[in-house]
């Protein structure tokens, strides 16, 4: 038989979509560029340990603010480590912490909007409020208070993060169910009498999923950004693990003797979330939804 | 409309209950209480804690304390500071003050700017000018702003020398003395502020551009440049009014990484002090500010383009 | 043709496609007319029409531009005109009218200062006298109390009066050429027939030349001294509209004629095979040789060059002169649904009442019902297995409502709905039986709607044939093709998505999803009005065979009252969510009628230069029915007193199960009817 039973052929075309999915966004410049930022990132982040050049946590007094040489290409920071060892070792934490976070902020906030939106009354009306509640709240502050209080471990910082994060998602994720439900395929699909389930998984689901996915790729690099704010404030990551926020809050006191000390990180964090921002933004493009058009919380 | 305006104006009242309610419960959640916080977890002997639980009021139930509190929050009374042993409102006045000014001061330099940026890159969409626009506004919102203050810093204080590098007025000095510190500041956060805007904006634009209303226009014979202004800016910015507030919220929220760098005395810095120093009830206080400035202004929002759009303005409820 | 006004010399228009390669969607387009001449342009969806017409205003949408030719306004050519000069052409000399007015005004601009610009711009009229200006155009497009309406915003108005106010501001600059993009596509029936009187005597009235672009035969037959046809981007017939309607010399016009459902025949058209190319196709010979019926190897190869006939007729076929003696397609179907036994009830619907209104707060805590009209009311219909009941009306009559409340979507407020005879629908989908909702099936308006985007129609059909009969992989497949084969589709449409698919296809996907389920009961929401009327012939045709195949009951809505004249064996007519006359069809389109389907029957426009629309009530819209008397009290033409605005009207039975709700007694009212008739044929 040819055409085999659509149920066994559906992964084979998803794979097959996101293979082209991939090849259109980098058929842009930009997110061609974006790609290759975030592929380079991920996977200087796995290979990293093995690389390095030196020790991270090393500290040789000759190296203390030293100037950039053929040994120590970035010279070093104010404890005499070297800066290159520790920029290429600085985005692991953020990597892994905000990829987690948003993956779990996503999936709770992503499949709660998508029930509010389809069972909408009186549970929608309620826990609506309380979302907008929660959004009006200051949630840098209880992050701050939350890490104060619980220490920084990743157990403590992806839950967290990814519960603040996930706030916002349930808006998006209702508005994209709602502009669904809607449509009539799924007062077809009430009217056959299918189970709720099923509309959920089968009728919605795959006409969300793109909306979810680009929100996705955005609140990640919104995530990056927060964890790397909170680390430069003290609140993410326990010295002497070598982090990008971090080390730009240590460097900046002596950014006037070593600007090397502050720069390097700096690029290098800022490149991951402008390689994340246009890899989403290609996204968006090649899934025809115009991200500029949400809000940013 | 009468109708509209109450039933929006209840709605923001009860976000705002509810968003006491968090905050107190938030705060009661977290092991440790005040006094532990203030005497410190390990030496805290049972008798001091029982003392100072005692003077704080801390034994009597929880819901007990959250009327009191609430209460007194609704009569501009936010309570004693532990750590501080000052009452909160004086605390907190004068950083709000700083805070407010940082914030209106880049809202009066940024908006117009993104606004304008964003009616011209979306009418010279995917052109060059376009192009320029829209890409340095994605590196302008991506940066992160203590990344974007370390940079300014580092040019025009540490490398040039122009302008001071950090604050070192007094919290309560006069806003006149703030001039010169606050240059920086606030480049700084209308910079990230503009580029969201910026995006907003233009999509509104270029969305009203390709309506049947706008190509009527133009086939009504109306020259280019009252298109624009008569039947694409008025439909195009009326969305806006809500991102923007949307916008200014939550980067009013976000000020503290931008007070910090530059060691600024406002409500920020106070927020983070308050967290290491584990003073609950002055974050108590803080985070409810916060939430009433958010509520606030989108509530201006949502009345102005009340009265600003005539399809909401005419509605009938 | 001498004083050519507009001149459209050899055109053609493209646009640069996915591969680099430019498509053209208008293709060597030779047309023009003349002072005071109405012209009909018309053609199906994607012909290139509408391009045309923007086209004469020097306006292309973006990304399209001009491949060749050209074209003149008074011997100037409009895409060599400086931005100056088309500004002052376009809304002066040359107006527009658009398809969709309520999108095309303004929605933050006041109607006055909408209009009031184009005065500015066209005209020398000093400021003080524009306001003047501006109330008597209102007043000549027949708007009632203009001064009111310059204050109000485009939403405030009604479809009908936001066209008026559109057609206002193009005769603001007192135009030489009214360009009229499907003026009245998605008005109500008796709203469309008041638009085009209008237009009608606004152009004798001002002399000024019309271009009536429109899908709809029977509009441009009402309004045009000429008719051009369009197909696939090619102008393929022109001619005197008598000739083009009567016995055109091409045969896609002709074809297109024939699948029109007509007012006095009760079968369903003849239908033309195959759909036209897609927009911007390249297309080698005859663009129609693919489905037509006497295309030979000349028309594949050559593409045939225009010609004038005898009948002064512009034609591109290589053999017109045959088209006149071709024999019918096929013999018409007559609707099998007509004659059932009518005793064997599958549905009944008794005193159905349907709301809309929501209880408010307080109403809810003390759970009280509230105590507004509601929108649909006094429903009592029966459906015989086997049968096609047509519900007819204009938007907002409830006709959807009551699809909906039968296929337990939106439960009734009071009222009992039956199912063979024992079987309650008054529960909700969820509480239905899985069977019971087997039985029962929707087909919707739109199928890009109806059918998830995402699903393939593999997936379509496996969805009605897995949630009711449990079929597994191989089953499913077999059980699809044949599916598939009774719509007349091929297997390898089963990989398809919607998104691959033309419109008709869809459609015929979503009735075959319907009958994957075998159902007793078939609910048809307007399944064919989003629909081209080739297209609209095949699925008529297929909902027939398919009705014969399964025996099954069609309850179809539609306002469209020949495509329902076509289908159904019995039509009831609605207003505001009331009945107003039930029977078989053949009595219902008969005198003596109900006011309101004499006011219905009277506005259908049908594409005969000899039929003339009888204009009764008054075309305004009414938001919500009156709460007592006669749902048509405010607007029909035929009321005898206050009978009609306090006391519900009875059932009067003419015989056959007619039965018409008016108190004018039968024999009054047929006389009444009678006379205005005769006077209508004089």
């Amino acid at each position: 038989m040819a055409v085999a039973n659509p149920a066994n052929e559906a992964p084979g075309n998803r794979a097959l979509r996101v293979g082209a999915v991939i090849r259109e966004m980098a058929r842009r410049p930009s997110g061609l560029v974006g790609l290759a930022i975030v592929g380079g990132h991920v996977l200087l982040a796995v290979i990293s340990p093995w690389i390095v050049p030196y020790d991270y946590t090393t500290q040789d007094s000759r190296l203390v603010l030293a100037s950039p040489s053929p040994e120590h290409w970035l010279g070093g920071d104010h404890l005499g480590r070297d800066v290159l060892t520790r920029t290429m070792l600085g985005g692991r934490q953020a990597l892994v912490i905000s990829g987690l976070g948003t993956l779990i902020a996503v999936l709770w906030g992503g499949s709660l909007g998508l029930v509010l939106g389809l069972i909408g009354g009186k549970v929608d009306d309620v826990v609506m409020r309380v979302v907008d509640a929660f959004m009006a709240i200051p949630w840098i502050l209880f992050l701050l208070l939350i890490i104060a209080v619980l220490g920084t471990a990743d157990a403590v910082l992806i839950p967290t993060l990814a519960f603040f994060y996930g706030i916002s998602v349930i808006r998006i994720s209702r508005a994209a169910t709602h502009d669904v439900t809607a449509r009539d395929f799924i007062t077809a699909a009430r009217a056959r009498g299918e189970r709720m389930w099923t509309i959920v998984w089968r009728e919605i689901l795959p006409n969300v999923r793109d909306v979810m996915l680009v929100d996705g790729a955005m609140r990640w690099s919104w995530m990056i950004l927060a964890f790397s704010s909170l680390s430069f404030l003290g609140f993410g990551i326990t010295p002497p693990t070598a982090d990008w926020g971090l080390m730009i809050a240590n460097g900046r006191s002596y950014m006037a003797v070593a600007p090397w000390a502050v720069l390097a990180p700096i690029i290098a964090l800022s490149s991951m979330i402008i390689g994340v921002n246009l890899s989403a933004d290609a996204l968006a493009k090649t899934l025809g939804i115009d991200r500029a058009q949400k809000a940013p919380v | 409309m009468f109708k509209l305006i109450l039933r929006r104006l209840a709605l923001g009242v009860l976000t705002l209950v509810m968003v006491t309610i968090i905050v107190f419960v938030g705060v009661e959640a977290l092991p440790g209480d005040a006094c532990t916080a203030y005497l410190g977890r390990d030496t805290a002997l049972e008798t001091k804690l029982a003392k100072c639980r005692d003077d704080f009021g801390l034994n009597q139930p929880a819901h007990e304390r959250f009327f009191v509190w609430a209460g007194g929050a609704l009569q501009g009374d936010l309570g004693i500071s532990t750590r501080r042993n000052k009452p909160i409102s004086d605390l907190v006045q004068i950083r709000l003050r700083n805070t407010l000014l940082l914030g209106a001061a880049a809202s009066a330099v940024g908006i117009p700017i993104a606004i304008l940026l964003g009616v011209i890159a979306a009418l010279t969409r995917d052109r060059a000018a376009d192009l320029w626009i829209s890409t340095s506004a994605i590196f302008a919102m991506t940066l992160p702003e203590f990344i974007s203050a370390t940079l300014l810093i580092l040019f025009f204080s540490v490398w040039l020398g122009w302008l001071p590098g950090i604050v070192i007025t007094r919290p309560d000095a006069p806003v006149f003395e703030f001039l010169q510190d606050i240059i920086l500041p606030i480049i700084a956060l209308a910079f990230v502020m503009t580029a969201h805007i910026l995006r907003m904006v233009r999509t509104c634009v270029i969305d009203v551009m390709a309506s049947d209303y706008v190509q009527m226009a133009i086939l009504k014979g109306v020259p280019y440049w009252q298109v624009v202004f008569r039947h694409v800016l008025p439909n195009a910015l009326l969305p806006t009014i809500n991102l923007v507030a949307l916008t200014l919220a939550w980067l009013l929220g976000g000020t503290v990484v931008i007070e910090v760098v530059f060691n600024y005395p406002g409500l920020g810095r106070l927020m983070l002090d308050s967290v290491s120093d584990r003073d609950l009830a002055l974050v108590q206080a803080i985070a409810l500010i916060l939430a009433v400035l958010y509520v606030g202004l989108n509530l201006v929002a949502d009345l102005l383009s009340l009265v600003a759009n005539p399809r909401l303005r005419t509605m009938k409820v | 043709m001498t004083d050519a006004l507009v001149e459209v010399n050899n055109l053609s228009v493209g646009f640069t496609g996915a591969g680099g390669a430019t498509l053209a969607i208008l293709r060597n387009v030779d047309f023009s007319f003349g002072k005071g001449e109405t012209v009909g342009l018309v053609g199906e969806s994607g012909c290139g029409k509408s391009t045309l017409a923007l086209a004469m205003m020097g306006f292309l949408k973006p990304g399209l531009r001009v491949l060749e030719g050209d074209i003149l306004f008074r011997e100037h050519n409009l895409f060599a005109m400086n931005n100056n000069a088309l500004e002052d052409i376009r809304g002066g000399d040359l107006a527009l009218i658009p398809q969709n007015a309520g999108q095309a005004l303004t929605p933050t601009s006041r109607i006055g200062r909408q209009i009031e610009e184009s005065v500015r711009l066209h005209t020398t009229l000093a400021p003080e006298r524009r306001r003047e200006r501006v109330i008597e155009l209102l007043s000549q497009v027949r708007l009632p109390e203009p001064e009111e309406l310059l204050e109000r915003y485009p939403h405030e108005l009604s479809g009908g009066q936001q066209q008026r106010v559109a057609i206002a501001m193009a005769l603001a600059g007192k135009p030489e050429v009214l360009l009229l993009d499907e003026p009245t596509t998605g008005l109500d029936v008796t709203t469309q027939a008041h638009v085009l009187e209008l237009l009608r005597d606004l152009a004798a009235q001002t002399g000024t030349a019309m271009v009536y672009v429109s899908h709809d035969l029977g509009a441009v037959a009402r309004v045009s001294d000429r008719i051009a046809v369009m197909y696939a981007g090619e102008l393929v017939l022109q001619g005197p509209a008598r000739q083009v309607l009567r016995n055109p010399a091409h045969p896609y016009a002709r074809g297109l004629l024939l699948s029109i459902p007509k007012l006095k025949e009760a079968v369903v058209p003849s239908s033309m095979p195959g759909r036209p190319p897609p927009p911007g196709k390249a297309v080698q010979g005859c663009a129609f040789a693919d489905r037509c019926t006497m295309a030979g190897q000349l028309c594949r190869d050559v593409s045939p060059p225009l010609v004038s006939t005898a009948t002064d007729e512009v034609v591109r076929c290589h053999y017109h002169e045959k088209v006149e003696n071709l024999p019918p397609p096929e013999p018409p179907r007559r609707g099998d649904g007509r004659s059932r036994d009518l005793s064997d009830t599958l549905l009944r619907l008794d005193d159905v009442s349907i709301s809309y209104a929501r209880p408010g707060v307080i109403d809810q805590i003390l759970g009280r019902q509230p105590d507004v009209t509601p929108t649909v009311d006094d429903i009592v219909l029966d459906v015989a297995r086997g049968e096609t009941l047509g519900l007819v009306g204009e938007s907002g009559s409830g006709k959807s409502s009551i699809l909906n409340t039968i296929a337990g979507l939106r439960p009734p407020r009071k009222g009992t709905i039956t199912f063979e005879n024992d079987v309650s629908l008054n529960a909700p989908v969820d509480r239905r039986d899985t069977d019971l909702l087997r039985r029962v099936q929707l087909i919707f308006q739109n199928p890009d709607a109806s059918l998830n985007p995402r699903h393939t129609v593999a997936e379509l059909l496996a969805q009605p044939l897995r949630l009711y009969f449990g079929l597994n992989a191989g089953e499913l497949r077999d059980r699809s093709v044949a599916l598939l084969e009774h719509v007349r589709l091929g297997s390898h449409y089963l990989g398809r998505l919607p998104g691959q698919m033309s419109g008709g296809e869809k459609q015929r996907v979503a009735i075959a999803r319907a009958f994957a389920a075998e159902p007793e009961l078939v609910l048809c929401d307007e399944v064919t009005s989003a629909l081209d009327v080739s297209v609209q012939a095949v699925v008529l045709d297929l909902l027939m065979e398919l009705q014969a195949r399964h025996n099954a009951a069609y309850v179809y809505v539609s306002h469209d009252l020949a495509v329902v004249r076509a289908i159904a064996g019995r039509v009831a007519v609605l207003y505001q969510g009331r009945l107003c006359e039930i029977g078989p069809s053949s009595k219902v389109y008969a005198l003596p009628s109900h006011p309101y389907t004499e006011v219905l029957l009277g506005a259908v426009l049908e594409p005969d230069p000899d039929s003339i629309p009888v204009l009764m009530a008054e075309d305004a819209v009414e938001l919500s029915p009156p709460a007592r008397g006669c749902p048509f009290q405010r607007r029909c033409p035929h009321r005898i007193g206050t009978i009609c605005d306090t006391t519900k009207p009875p059932w009067q039975k003419t015989g056959d199960g007619h039965v018409i709700r008016c108190h004018i007694p039968l024999m009054d009212l047929e006389r009444r009817q009678r006379t205005k008739e005769s006077a209508r044929r004089l």
